[in-house]
């Protein structure tokens, strides 16, 4: 049996059956992780130990029966979810050698539910990159090209599931993170609607931004893992109160009658033809399963970058000034006073793009800028999500692609942060709008890159667009290839 | 009153509220504990955590406004204010800052000088406190979080105030009005209500306003007042020697009753306020509002023209009563029992409050209960015991809770009131005092006193003094 062939539920009928254990699947995990990482450096922490306990403890629980649906499934997730006794540093130096005194709630979550983390992916630092490149732990490598980016911030996350070091993982999006990288590695990833998932325990980046999000190889096991992680939490005011449904439930819906929305301003002239053409292909793929295409207006789409990263700056500004080395941490201390100590700290602590980031929020939100940005980019945001919430009137979902480009080269784009930015031009107005949407594979390049289809929702319409993709993925076999590792 | 400036004052207070819980996460807020030992992730600011309101500290807001006339804002935000410091765990201290939940506000103070005066109140907002930091012997510093992420509500005041004492009065009648409503212990020595003045002088009848010193550290009534002043005389010092004042921070020293300059304008914050992404706006519905404006008790400003007005209290011995909500309620439960407010009012400010204040005791804990001690006026009114043997009953029941009626009736303290065995006594005085008989009939009246003293003397204080006046007054005029 190889294990990297198998889905969740797959894994889950054999340990159903006793056909396996979940020791077995770990060690199968743990190894697969140790032929490979050295190549695709998308761990940052592998956790052997922790995670085989887990795996005993949870073949005792199928032993006895009537357990959650992910007992005994290895698992990991990004290095931005905080976990109790296993070091999380957010892929930077300053958390280096941080443990955590308790677990996201995404991470309680997956553990009530049975499963068994394996490790913590790299990303980039504080979920600020759109290429992994970004990491106090080095450059996440894409399985399908060594010489390429896996994307990001969610890279390792999305490495991993396509490498088959792991069936599944947990990353976050705050402007793309999880399905640019899905897009970049060939896998599913979902961006829920803000306020779907709880952001309790997940490093804040941009926090009216960010949110968690499942990666998987497959439609389904992507909704399982969504299922296990949504619903409200009272520790995040922001997170929602409202029902979850069962997601694979409605999975195979179909699309037949569904409307489906072109937004114009997505298909633009610059678009690599490649992806133009997996697009097309895959539109007219949902004609033929059934769905009516309509040509839609998002107007503001143009403002979205500008709008995203003023907001996102300004709030990581604030939220990483509480690492000053003084609490947890590590500090930088030459003996010259508190002012000294900080600045020893961040300057040691922060890698490139996160200062750059901190500098430019900061500047954003100082007296005398604040209105001609901050508050400007907020009334933008305003705009933006009514484009959304009107096209929602008329559609039942939007169709666009991902990236402009598949996974551009390691360091083609590290001294051109403007152009990085610019590679998350499709993914950013679905942050600021809080819906929800999924990428998941449609084709590949001339090169064999994978290329990703989006799929955008209405807020909390998550089983819909699953549903959408659920169909095209029964109708094509994109997802079936997996990279030569 | 300086006759060549005009004196500008505005406060800004902190009011801490004495919620059990801190306002964004769980942890207790109690005082005096173990450092750190009332911390989690939230109040520890470790990545990650987020903050969640405590309803509770919604609604003491809602209190603090309508009891000082603001506006109730139906919706107001809460905003982050950021600034380094090690007391400060996440960076930025969560506040309100365009959108407070109270505005518009006023309090009427009187003071001797300026008589009766209305005070705005800028805004009323809801934010977190820091916690605290400790000096150690070899130059290191601690820090103690157990007072981060505290409730505290900051009310800011116009600069309305024109004296030093007019700020003492403001502050005064603020402290009381947050303990009546029992949000804030009014603790200033623990600094559960701490003060910051913003001073400035003009010339008089210029209309913009001088540059401003805030005064830091203010931790007393009197410090207040004292460094008030001092800034005052500061201020005109250098404008009379032809220098400016600088806007800047003070730190105001105490043992030394000067002020130092903590920080000038130019290190002046930008704190970078902006909308806190974590919490949700705060919606209060009209409902709420009126909920909580019925729950609210008597303010001591009510409570004191009402004991003026309807009880006949004077306006001193209402404003010893008012100035503790505790003691009003006690007062007010004495008088349920025994309708006689004047009389009630003299045993609470003389025996209750002396005897409290004796034993080192709350009125709370008093071992005299209003019923035990309307017990006792009730005999006082219906002639059973004089006001003097009354007194011996207080100290009775103080010592063993029985009842006045228990206590006169085991101790034979009952008044005499049979004529004839006044009359006797009364007899027997006049009988024994000659020399002061023939001075009061020759016109030295004064010596009632003398002669009422020796009856009650001569009857362990059981004569009925009336009855003993009156007789006294028909045997010596003949």
């Amino acid at each position: 049996m190889k294990f990297h062939d198998l889905s969740i539920q797959e894994m889950r009928q054999k340990l159903l059956a006793g056909e396996t254990t979940s020791v077995e699947l770990t060690q199968q995990c743990l190894q697969r992780i140790e032929a490979t990482d050295d190549r695709l450096n998308a761990f940052i922490t592998v956790c052997e130990e922790e995670a085989l306990a887990a795996a005993a403890v949870a073949d005792q629980q199928l032993a006895s029966g009537n357990t959650p649906l992910l007992t005994g499934i290895p698992l990991a997730v990004k290095d931005i979810f905080n976990t109790l006794d296993v070091r999380t540093t957010c892929a930077s130096k300053i958390l280096d050698n941080y443990i955590s005194p308790y677990d996201a709630t995404a991470v309680a979550k997956l553990r009530e539910q049975g499963a068994v983390i394996v490790g913590k992916l790299n990303m980039d630092e504080f979920a600020m990159g759109s290429s992994s490149e970004n990491s106090a732990a080095g450059a996440v490598h894409n399985p399908w090209d060594l010489e390429r980016v896996p994307g990001g911030s969610s890279g390792g996350s999305a490495a991993a599931v396509a490498a088959g070091q792991v069936v599944a993982t947990l990353g976050t999006d705050t402007g793309g993170s999880v399905r640019q990288p899905a897009s970049h590695c060939g896998v599913v990833g979902l961006k829920p609607t803000y306020g779907r998932v709880s952001r309790y325990g997940v490093i804040a980046y941009a926090s009216s931004l960010d949110q968690v999000g499942p990666v998987a190889g497959n439609v389904a096991d992507c909704a399982l893992l969504l299922g296990a992680v949504a619903g409200y939490d009272p520790a995040d005011s922001t997170s929602v109160d409202c029902p979850v449904p069962d997601y694979l439930e409605t999975l195979d819906g179909g699309v037949v009658g569904k409307k489906i929305g072109l937004p114009k301003e997505y298909f633009i002239d610059g678009l690599d033809p490649d992806i133009k053409k997996a697009v097309d292909a895959a539109i007219e793929t949902y004609r033929q399963l059934g769905a009516e295409i309509v040509s839609v207006s998002l107007p503001h789409t143009d403002y979205s970058v500008a709008c995203y990263y003023l907001i996102a700056m300004a709030e990581a500004s604030s939220n990483l000034a509480r690492y000053d080395g003084v609490r947890f941490g590590n500090r930088e201390d030459d003996g010259d006073g508190l002012i000294g100590m900080y600045q020893q700290t961040r300057s040691a602590g922060f890698g490139d793009e996160v200062k750059r980031r901190i500098m430019l929020g900061t500047y954003a939100l100082s007296s005398g800028y604040y209105e001609a940005y901050y508050i400007k980019a907020q009334k933008v945001r305003t705009l933006i999500r009514q484009d959304f919430l009107n096209v929602f009137e008329q559609v039942d979902f939007l169709l666009t692609p991902i990236a402009p480009t598949p996974a551009f080269k390691i360091g083609e784009k590290v001294n051109d942060p403007l152009q990085m930015y610019l590679s998350d031009i499709f993914t950013i107005p679905t942050n600021l709008a809080g819906t929800c949407a999924m990428s998941l594979p449609c084709g590949f390049s001339g090169d064999d890159l994978p290329i990703g289809l989006q799929l955008i929702g209405k807020p909390f319409a998550e089983a819909e667009i699953l549903q959408a993709a659920y169909a095209f993925e029964q109708a094509t076999d994109w997802h079936q290839r997996v990279p030569e590792l | 009153m300086n006759s060549r400036y005009e004196v500008v004052i505005g406060l800004e207070v902190h009011v801490q509220l004495t919620t059990k819980t801190k306002i964004f996460c769980g942890c207790s807020t109690e005082f005096g504990q173990g450092a750190n030992s009332q911390t989690c992730p939230v109040c520890l600011g470790l990545p990650g955590a987020l903050p969640v309101l405590n309803r509770q500290v919604v609604e003491d807001a809602i209190k603090a406004g309508l009891a000082t006339n603001c506006q109730i804002a139906p919706r107001s935000i809460f905003a982050r204010k950021n600034y380094f410091y090690p007391d400060l765990p996440k960076g930025y201290q969560i506040s309100q800052f365009e959108l407070p939940i109270c505005e518009h506000g006023w309090l009427d103070i009187e003071t001797e000088e300026s008589g009766e005066k209305r005070l705005g109140i800028t805004r009323i907002h809801m934010e977190e406190d820091a916690g605290k930091l400790l000096h150690n012997s070899d130059n290191s510093s601690s820090v103690d979080l157990n007072r981060a992420c505290t409730p505290l509500l900051e009310v800011v005041s116009e600069p309305d105030m024109r004296s030093s004492d007019e700020a003492i009065a403001y502050l005064k009648q603020l402290h009381q009005i947050v303990v009546y409503l029992g949000i804030c212990d009014g603790n200033l020595d623990e600094g559960s209500f701490r003060c910051d003045a913003n001073v400035s002088i003009r010339p008089w009848g210029q209309q913009e306003l001088g540059t401003r010193a805030e005064l830091k550290n203010l931790n007393s009534f009197r410090f207040i007042k004292q460094a008030i002043e001092y800034e005052v005389e500061r201020q005109i010092d250098l404008i009379d020697a032809g220098e400016k004042v600088v806007q800047e921070t003070r730190l105001f020293d105490p043992d030394a009753g000067v002020s130092r300059s903590m920080r000038g304008k130019e290190e002046a914050h930008d704190y970078r306020y902006f909308p806190d992404p974590d919490l949700l706006p705060v919606d209060v519905s009209t409902e709420w509002i009126e909920q909580v404006r019925q729950g609210l008790p008597e303010l001591p400003t009510v409570k004191l023209q009402r004991y003026q007005d309807e009880m006949g209290l004077t306006a001193y011995d209402a404003g010893v009563i008012t100035s503790e909500r505790s003691v009003a309620e006690y007062f007010e439960s004495v008088v349920k029992f025994h309708d006689n407010p004047k009389l009630c009012a003299n045993w609470v400010m003389g025996e209750v409050l002396g005897a409290l204040k004796e034993n080192k005791m709350e009125i709370s804990d008093c071992p005299v209960t209003p019923e035990l001690l309307a017990g006792v006026l009730i005999r006082i009114d219906d002639k059973t015991i004089s006001g003097k043997i009354a007194k011996t009953v207080f100290e009775e029941i103080w010592q063993s809770g029985k009842t006045a009626d228990q206590v006169i009736e085991a101790n034979g303290l009952k008044q005499v009131s049979d004529s004839g065995a006044i009359e006797a006594i009364v007899d027997a005085v006049i009988a024994e005092n000659p020399g002061q008989v023939a001075e009061y009939r020759g016109g030295k009246e004064k010596l009632m006193g003398f002669f009422v003293g020796q009856v009650m003397k001569a009857s362990k204080g059981k004569a009925n003094p009336g009855m003993a006046n009156q007789l006294l007054k028909k045997k010596l005029a003949k």
